[in-house]
């Protein structure tokens, strides 16, 4: 942990006052948030908490959306998809090149696409591939534009439980060598738990919990705050 | 583990009947796997498109061979065959033929470079959307052979009326199924686009035009479809030459085998030509999955 010290005392995203509402309703309410270069950050919140809401803020996407406040992101961001939103008519490795150009690019593909076990696969229709394969091709296709900050919004929620758990590893996995910021929106609490290093649940328009994940303590502690936070309470699991 | 899918498949058992929920659930013959009943028509037989046509044509020849035909309605298939040989050999089928397919050519040509243009102009920008797209659906809601009297004032009775007509037959199912289908590109590869960086351009040809592709195919091959019957109906009320020309006068001289020659002869232009867009289809469309293949 001790390399990226220095990384962390710059900030990735910056948000002051971030405000969006739908139709006179508000969902995100004044939101202030500094997430570090290099940060793995969950952001979890019940369904319509606004989360997909801030993460399209954060990623640019939110053309027609009332709102105020800033905002700073990094130049290069990728963003995850919950559906792998391959292109049906272009091949795998033309699918992670979506964007880039030259001879270099193609070699980089062929890297990430080795890097999340789909070497060889170059040359599959996206109707070939099974939705976890689909899924590491979109996360290879993010990878190659060498993101400084990554953003995905349930990328594994189509995704089935053993699936999700080797995407979880080479999720983390990805994050440990290149050390993107990550912005993860899950709704899933272990999910949270296992993958980030901070998490933050979103309560009515606000950051309602902060907290830093120290992976020496019990993951079960974490796991209690969270869900008391989100209001399911141990006897109704 | 197992408990877990057993109770699964008690679940979705159960949902297609009590009879089945049992012999699935319970009987000894746990073990094997029903496949399902498969929904789509399986494998293609072989020479699939022939079969058909060979028959009509065997009932054809047994009907005539067996007297059962009159010759001056519907000539025996040999007398057709004969009387084709017959035109072409004369020359006056290879002129007639080739004086259609320039027609009918031409008009395709326009129409489609016309249809998929105005198309584009109208998909891509709400200006050229406004210009354009109500007054094709104007241009539509009149029969194209309706306008036929009108052009023949404004441009003569020569080819040009006849290559315009076919022309407007062609281009309109053209521009339709394309402003469609360019219309109603997936908003999330939109999104996708914007993540990705792309530009306006890279998104047009990227994304845009390949998604388009199936709706224009389906435009096509009605456009290809309209030639023909455009040509047809020109020929038979306003030609001194081609096939339609062919036809009417051999149906003024009571000459049934001509106008089945003609009818044997149109129907080759449209199997071919449907077969050639096809090809094309399905090489350019290769990434689909669907039910045909
Ligand atoms: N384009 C839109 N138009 C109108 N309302 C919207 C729009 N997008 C989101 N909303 C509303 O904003 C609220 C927050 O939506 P958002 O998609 O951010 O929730 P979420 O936390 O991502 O939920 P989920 O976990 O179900 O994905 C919801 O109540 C939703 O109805
Ligand atoms: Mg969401």
């Amino acid at each position: 942990m001790a390399p990226h010290t220095e990384q962390l005392t710059r900030s990735a995203v910056r948000l002051r006052g971030l405000t969006r509402s739908f139709g006179g309703r508000t969902v995100l309410d004044g939101i202030d948030l500094d997430i570090p270069a290099g940060q793995f950050t969950a952001l979890l919140g019940h369904s319509g908490s606004g989360k997909s809401t801030l993460l399209r803020a954060v990623a640019g996407l939110d053309h027609e959306v009332e709102g105020s406040g800033q905002l700073t992101a990094p130049e290069r961001v990728s963003v995850v998809f919950q559906d792998s939103r391959l292109l049906p008519w272009r091949r795998v490795l033309d699918n992670v090149l979506l964007g880039t150009e030259g001879k270099e690019a193609a070699a980089k593909g062929r890297e990430a696409l080795a890097e999340v076990g789909l070497k060889g696969r170059e040359r599959a229709w996206p109707s070939e591939l099974s939705g976890g394969e689909a899924q590491r091709a979109a996360l290879a296709r993010s990878l190659v534009r060498e993101p400084e900050l990554l953003l995905a919004d349930e990328p594994f929620g189509a995704l089935d439980a053993l699936t999700r758990i080797r995407m979880h590893g080479l999720l983390r996995e990805l994050w440990e060598r290149h050390r993107p910021s990550v912005l993860l929106v899950t709704h899933d609490v272990d999910e949270a738990v296992a993958l980030a290093e901070r998490v933050l649940v979103l309560e009515e328009g606000r950051i309602g919990v902060d907290v830093v994940i120290d992976r020496e303590r019990p993951r079960e502690e974490y796991r209690e705050v969270l869900l008391g936070a989100l209001g399911v309470t141990s006897d109704v699991r | 583990m197992s408990a877990v899918s057993s109770a699964v498949a008690a679940v979705t058992t159960s949902g297609s009947g009590a009879g089945t929920a049992v012999v699935a659930g319970t009987g000894e013959a746990g073990s094997q796997v029903r496949r399902r009943r498969r929904l789509s028509p399986g494998r293609r037989l072989p020479a699939a498109p022939l079969v058909g046509p060979a028959l009509v044509l065997v009932l054809w020849a047994a009907a005539s061979a067996a007297g059962r035909l009159d010759p001056a309605a519907v000539p025996a298939p040999w007398t057709v065959l004969r009387t084709g040989v017959h035109l072409w050999t004369d020359g006056t089928l290879p002129n007639d033929i080739l004086t259609s397919v320039r027609r009918a050519a031409s008009g395709f040509a326009i129409g489609l470079a016309g249809g998929v243009l105005l198309a584009l102009a109208a998909g891509l920008s709400r200006v050229g959307e406004a210009l354009i797209d109500g007054t094709v659906q104007l241009n539509r809601a009149i029969p194209a052979l309706g306008l036929i009297p009108l052009f023949i004032l404004w441009l003569g009775i020569g080819e040009t009326f006849k290559v315009a007509i076919i022309a407007i037959v062609v281009y309109i199912p053209i521009y339709l199924n394309t402003h469609a289908a360019l219309s109603g590109i997936d908003s999330r590869f939109v999104e996708l686009a914007e993540v990705q960086g792309l530009s306006r351009f890279q998104f047009v040809r990227q994304i845009v035009i390949p998604g388009a592709l199936p709706g224009f195919f389906v435009g096509l091959r009605l456009g290809v479809t309209g030639s023909w019957l455009g040509l047809v109906v020109l020929e038979q009320i306003n030609a001194t030459s081609g096939l339609g020309y062919l036809m009417f006068q051999a149906q003024n001289y009571g000459q049934s085998d001509v106008i089945l020659v003609g009818l044997v002869v149109y129907g080759i232009f449209g199997l071919v030509s449907d077969s050639a867009v096809r090809l094309i289809e399905r090489r350019v469309l290769s990434w689909r999955r669907t039910l045909s293949n």
